[in-house]
């Protein structure tokens, strides 16, 4: 899940309003829909935005992994489903930037969050892509984990989130079956292309149940996330439902996974699993993990690159309505 | 040289010594064809999570992926005109530097914005024109791709041809850049009337338009592009060429490098 940093205190003022807070609960418990122009808690707000934006940067950020496979995909049909997938997770950004911007933060202030590190985005971005295998196992797993969480906010209580989760989870999907027929071909393919896909297994799989966030018992206190419907299921039930999918899926095509207590347990239905390292975990999350640097770099090169164009296209756009202004008073 | 074998049609290509493979003017003109939207598309891909805005990001591959769409179209049709078994993997991934035969222009780096977006306009004031014609070619795949690119290359033409007059007309910097640009870039303008002897066949063959008929139109383009972005076209002797005889830049071999890196380690997998 794209929403990790979710789990950090805010500090922010506390309610105010007790009665119009009540009122406001009440439509969230009658499944109302919240929308940008309605009364709202600050902290409903601040929350809202801190994690649409998280969000909304884990679809940015997480661009560059997959990207720097496009110019090396192995087939001309993997090419152009590359690139597209990569441009859906674009256009995720995009919706998820605007629904932000309803509650009353721009872009641009959320963009500069980002490029200076002051805002997070998922984990799992952190990682590099060191074959083509891995761009199966992004598809798989790392938007198999996403739409874990994201299916439940297709329901969550502020609409122009909610809707725009709706969009995103329909190409999520897609992504994932398309990231695992990757992954099958492989594990199907020769020993050179089988070798790939176990080794790219290996080095994903942890880090991608990290995904959901620390365990429940670490958690701090997501009971007010819940009450508002921001936040519809614990991380250990994710990661649970997550594991219990994903499993099958790759036994099925002939992968071992990572994890030498994996194992079924009959009575319960759920497959256990071993102790996740969450000093990997905090090392990432501290800006310490494989890419860090270089994702940030990239974004902010790209930002800045761009700067003279951004000015370009305004300075024309200037121009043209005095131009313009100029025409209708002659 | 390759350049030679081109004077003739139709003429000969030995891939790998043990076969020879006739090229016919069908097979060459939609090989070329194939090849300049397979190299374009390419360049355009390098772009992803380098674009100057996020809206951008989002158009630059779109036009990425018409193009790549075109040439896997054009490819499976050259392939099944060879009638060697030579799939689109086959011919976009297997063939040494100066067995492509795409235009010079269209391998060039991608540059800054402006020479990317000078790059597509050039390309795509010749290629709009150039499928509306052979939507009418008496070789009916190829009157069927060109239907569907025409639509494609219009909308390339509008966007870069806007951004071409925003980047021209938007601040000293950004006139600068562009004029840059196209300095560097239209000397590979040329290149794309070149009529050499198989393609004078297809021309005759009815299969593709005589690109001396479209310079009106590339012209008006160009012309009413550049005249809004206050560009100027250099003064040229002469153009660039090679890149239909198989005689590219030094940067084709880089781009290829990457473009075959997976077929060339792993050969004769399947992906
Ligand atoms: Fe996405
Ligand atoms: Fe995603
Ligand atoms: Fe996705």
């Amino acid at each position: 899940m794209y929403t990790q940093a979710l789990n950090v205190k805010d500090e922010g003022p506390a309610l105010v309003d007790a009665e119009r807070d009540a009122a406001f609960q009440a439509r969230i418990d009658r499944d109302e829909k919240i929308e940008p122009n309605d009364w709202m808690p600050e902290k409903y707000r601040r929350t809202l935005v801190r994690q649409i934006s998280q969000h909304a940067h884990s679809e940015i950020v997480g661009m560059l992994p997959e990207g720097n496979w496009i110019t090396r995909a192995p087939s001309l049909k993997r090419k152009a489903a590359l690139l597209a997938k990569v441009q859906d997770e674009g256009g995720h950004g995009l919706y998820l930037y605007s629904a932000a911007e309803t509650l009353g933060t721009s872009r641009e202030e959320l963009n500069d969050q980002l490029l200076t590190g002051k805002a997070k985005y998922s984990s799992i971005f952190n990682y590099p892509t060191l074959t083509w295998a891995d761009i199966g196992m992004v598809g798989w797993l790392v938007d198999g984990a996403a739409i874990m969480n994201q299916i439940p906010l297709c329901r969550t209580s502020y609409g122009p989130y909610a809707r725009a989760m709706i969009r995103i989870c329909k190409e999520e999907s897609f992504h994932q079956r398309q990231g695992y027929e990757i992954v099958m071909t492989l594990a199907r393919g020769n020993a050179d292309q089988k070798a790939m896909a176990q080794d790219a297994l290996n080095r994903w799989w942890w880090p991608a149940l990290m995904m959901f966030g620390p365990p429940d018992a670490e958690s701090l206190h997501t009971d007010q996330n819940m009450a508002w419907r921001i936040k519809r299921f614990s991380n250990d039930d994710l990661r649970q439902k997550f594991v219990d999918a994903t499993v099958p899926q790759g036994h099925h095509i002939g992968l071992e996974f990572p994890d030498k207590d994996l194992k079924f347990n009959e009575a319960t239905g759920h497959w256990e699993f071993g102790a996740i390292d969450w000093s990997e975990f905090k090392r990432v999350l501290a800006g310490e993990g494989p890419c860090n640097r270089q994702r940030l770099a990239q974004r902010n090169k790209a930002h800045d690159e761009g700067a003279w164009v951004r000015e370009a296209a305004l300075a024309h756009a200037e121009k043209r309505a005095a131009r313009r202004m100029m025409q209708a008073a002659e | 040289m390759r350049a030679s074998k081109d004077a003739i049609a139709p003429c000969s290509s030995e891939r790998d010594g043990s076969k020879t493979l006739t090229e016919t003017p069908l097979f060459l003109v939609t090989l070329r064809l194939a090849d300049d939207a397979l190299i374009l598309g390419h360049r355009l891909s390098e772009w992803c999570g380098h674009a100057p805005v996020l809206e951008e990001e989002l158009a630059l591959a779109n036009l990425g992926l018409d193009l790549i769409g075109q040439a896997r179209s054009l490819y499976t049709h050259a392939g099944a005109i060879e009638g060697a078994g030579r799939d689109e993997d086959g011919l976009a991934y297997l063939r040494r530097e100066n067995e492509y035969r795409n235009v010079l222009l269209v391998e060039q780096p991608n540059g800054d914005f402006a020479a990317t977006m000078v790059r597509q306009l050039i390309y795509s004031a010749f290629m709009h024109p150039f499928h509306r014609a052979m939507a009418s070619s008496k070789d009916a795949t190829l009157a069927g791709i060109a239907a569907k690119a025409e639509k494609e290359m219009a909308y390339h033409v509008r966007h870069s041809a806007e951004w071409v007059i925003r980047l021209g007309d938007g601040t000293e910097e950004s006139h600068r850049r562009a004029q840059d640009a196209l300095d560097a870039l239209w000397p590979y303008a040329g290149e794309l009337f070149e009529v050499d002897a198989p393609m004078r066949a297809a021309i005759e063959a009815g299969l593709v338009p005589d690109p001396e008929s479209l310079r009106a139109t590339f012209d008006a383009t160009m012309t009413e592009a550049l005249a809004e972005a206050t560009l100027t076209l250099p003064k040229l002797g002469s153009f660039q060429t090679g890149g239909r005889a198989g005689r590219h830049t030094e940067h084709m071999g880089f781009l290829l490098a990457q473009l075959q890196y997976m077929q060339r380690t792993y050969p004769n997998a399947a992906w």
